[in-house]
């Protein structure tokens, strides 16, 4: 195994270095390369770019804060101080090859065993186990959002249930102009709690994509890639796109940041780089990438695929409605989700409809449907815990709660970590709730709500029951899925798991 | 090399053998004494009380039996190393147990680079048990001398 490994002290002289040449030397003992820059007195070299690149691992032995660290980002690292490196390098050592192993552990089942299997196959393995890493740091970060905000939400829906003294509260607490009720505010009002509750939640849920946009591309770039990322995703909501469009712009922004502050410059604008230039110039490309390349696309396809759904009435109901659930289904809250929510909720302002009509069977369809996946991930991290890492358990629990609330925004952690084999799920569970919804001839007079507004359906039974069939094809769907496919990072998660439980 | 060759990094006068003290700071105030004496600290006061902040930060006891008190100080004129080598092991801070070989390291606070790298050098070898224990065996201040200034000074 190959690590490299930063050493510093505060006076620069003597732990520096004595940190630096015992971790050499107990690396060359246990069989590993160790390359140690020492930031000392004396001045530091840097690392070879292509030694860094190559290494498998990093150690952080440094007491002073590690210059350039940026170069290391991505990579598994243990972060120990200098004088754990000078009295225990050994053990510095074997922390950091666990570290190691427990990233990137697919293919490797016993790595101490078979040192030099294959480096060609573990280089594959180290790009998808990297976007994985990637990805994870996004929705680690993501993750209490979803669930602050969701839960928020959630619970303003309950009160105003309670506050409006009818059935319509959900839809009541929508209407109300916050500010208007923040500017006279009555601690006695139970409506007034809700709004504001709402209110705090809708702005926590504002923070989705731009959190997740700005920390993928943390976790590629470090510091540099924070910036870029953020605004990325913040100009991905203003067009709409959603949290693949995060997705996009948390990449984007991480790799030209990445790329910008590896520009040789020269000397007097190297202070500024990071503060000024990275920012400037990969906030800049990322925006006018976003707004200008694909806000135009994202807009007139959106615009398509309204005109085309507004052409589809009059078809059959039931495909009608599994091509709203697949929609709700496929984005969760991006372009296609809304394009499919806006359709229903507008077909609700028709005027003098019968109850029963078909405007309002669309909307039941289109928010079954939009519950789905939320609660289906719900259900697939109770029943099968360990296909998830940590984190994604326990946004697990807050899913149960948005899911039943119509807060699809709770699967979007889950989403964002693994798209494919969730989205897949995703679409074809929301659509067989569409399609039954749309059979069992259940309908909704309310644009939200969840099981708050559940007074307000038609045939709730035929909904309830549409929409637990989909969350059941859709948990089944998205086991089957994952545990096809083995994942590193749960992985390591259960080897945590397992040490826990032998030591307790 | 011309400045360490004027000034050589150690000399015998700056060993002593069979530090006799009963703590920390007295074994690091024999070693300054050394230093003073030979005129490579103008202010052994100031250098010892520079020396104790550094140490309090963070005490430099070293695996292997090793105390390692260093400071850059306006008060020294040469980069110098001092070694103790103590009758009795003190206390220095170490997990492993007590001292018996102390190096007090001397730079001066505008220190270039080439100096810097010896006293690196030095931090290297005391890692290696190897290099411990021929001080620890050697039989006087000159055969100390002449290991260090081999094993770290380069040519």
């Amino acid at each position: 195994m190959k690590l490299v490994a930063v050493t510093s002290c505060p006076t620069g002289i003597a732990h520096t270095y004595m940190a630096a040449e015992a971790l050499e030397q107990a690396g060359k003992a246990a069989g590993h390369e160790v390359h140690v820059e020492t930031q000392g007195a004396a001045g530091s070299t840097p690392l070879d770019p292509a030694l860094v690149a190559s290494a498998d691992g990093v150690i952080y032995a440094a007491d002073l804060e590690v210059k350039d660290k940026q170069r290391f980002a991505g990579k598994p690292f243990v972060d120990v101080g200098v004088k754990k490196a000078v009295h225990d390098a050994p053990g510095v050592i074997a922390a950091a090859v666990s570290a190691v192993e427990s990233a990137p552990a697919a293919g490797t089942p016993a790595p101490t065993a078979a040192p030099v299997a294959a480096p060609a196959a573990d280089r594959g393995a180290g790009a998808g186990t990297k976007v994985r890493q990637w990805l994870m740091t996004g929705v680690s970060y993501l993750i209490p959002f979803v669930a602050a905000g969701g839960i928020l939400i959630a619970v303003s829906f309950m009160l105003a249930q309670i506050a409006w003294g009818g059935a319509e509260g959900a839809i009541e607490v929508t209407g109300v102009d916050a500010a208007e009720v923040v500017a006279s505010f009555d601690p006695a009002s139970l409506q007034d709690w809700a709004v504001v509750l709402l209110a705090t939640g809708q702005a926590a849920f504002g923070f989705l994509v731009p959190v997740l946009s700005g920390f993928i591309a943390y976790g590629i770039a470090d510091r540099p890639g924070l910036v870029p990322g953020f605004v990325g995703g913040a100009t991905a909501v203003l067009v709409g796109a959603g949290f693949l469009g995060g997705l996009v712009t948390g990449f984007l922004a991480g790799f030209l940041a990445l790329w910008i502050s590896r520009w040789d410059v020269p000397k007097g604008v190297r202070g500024i780089m990071p503060v000024v230039v990275v920012p400037l110039l990969s906030s800049l490309v990322v925006g006018v990438v976003m707004l200008v390349l694909l806000g135009r696309p994202i807009a007139a396809a959106m615009e398509g695929l309204t005109s085309w759904l507004n052409g589809l009435s009059g078809a059959n109901l039931v495909l009608m409605g599994a091509l709203l659930g697949a929609m709700m289904g496929f984005d969760l809250g991006g372009p296609v989700n809304k394009v499919a929510y806006t359709f229903a909720v507008t077909g609700l302002a028709t005027e003098g409809l019968a109850p029963g009509a078909v405007q309002y069977q669309v909307m039941a369809a289109v928010m079954a449907a939009g519950m789905v996946t939320p609660l289906a991930l719900a259900l697939a991290t109770t029943v099968r815990k360990r296909l998830f890492t940590h984190a994604e358990q326990e946004n697990g629990k807050a899913a149960w709660l948005l899911g039943a609330s119509f807060i699809s925004e709770g699967a979007i952690p889950f989403a964002a970590a693994d798209p494919w084999r969730i989205i897949v799920s995703s679409l074809v569970g929301s659509s067989v709730t569409g399609a039954l919804v749309m059979a069992v001839g259940s309908s909704l007079v309310a644009p939200h709500g969840g099981v708050w507004v559940l007074p307000l359906i038609g045939n709730p039974l035929g909904f309830a029951a549409a929409v637990l069939a989909g969350v059941a094809v859709s948990a089944v769907l998205v086991v089957v899925l994952k545990t096809m496919k083995h994942d590193p990072l749960v992985a390591a998660d259960r080897a945590a798991d397992d040490r826990d439980l032998v030591a307790a | 090399m011309t400045t360490s060759a004027a000034t050589p990094l150690i000399t015998p006068e700056l060993v002593a053998v069979d530090l006799d003290a009963a703590d920390r700071v007295g074994v690091t105030r024999a070693l300054v004494d050394l230093l003073a004496a030979a005129g490579r600290v103008t202010d052994a006061d100031g250098f010892a009380a520079d020396v104790a902040t550094r140490e309090a930060q963070m005490a430099t006891g070293m695996p292997g039996g090793v105390g390692l008190p260093h400071a850059r100080s306006e008060h020294v004129t040469a980069p110098s190393l001092a070694v103790g080598k103590l009758a009795q092991g003190v206390d220095w801070g170490a997990p492993d147990g007590p001292a018996r070989l102390v190096f007090l390291i001397a730079a001066p606070a505008s220190g270039d680079a080439d100096h810097l790298q010896i006293l690196a050098a030095l931090a290297r070898r005391l890692v290696h048990e190897s290099f411990r224990t021929s001080l620890l065996e050697a039989p006087d201040a000159q055969t100390v001398a002449d290991i260090v200034t081999r094993e770290v000074v380069p040519s």
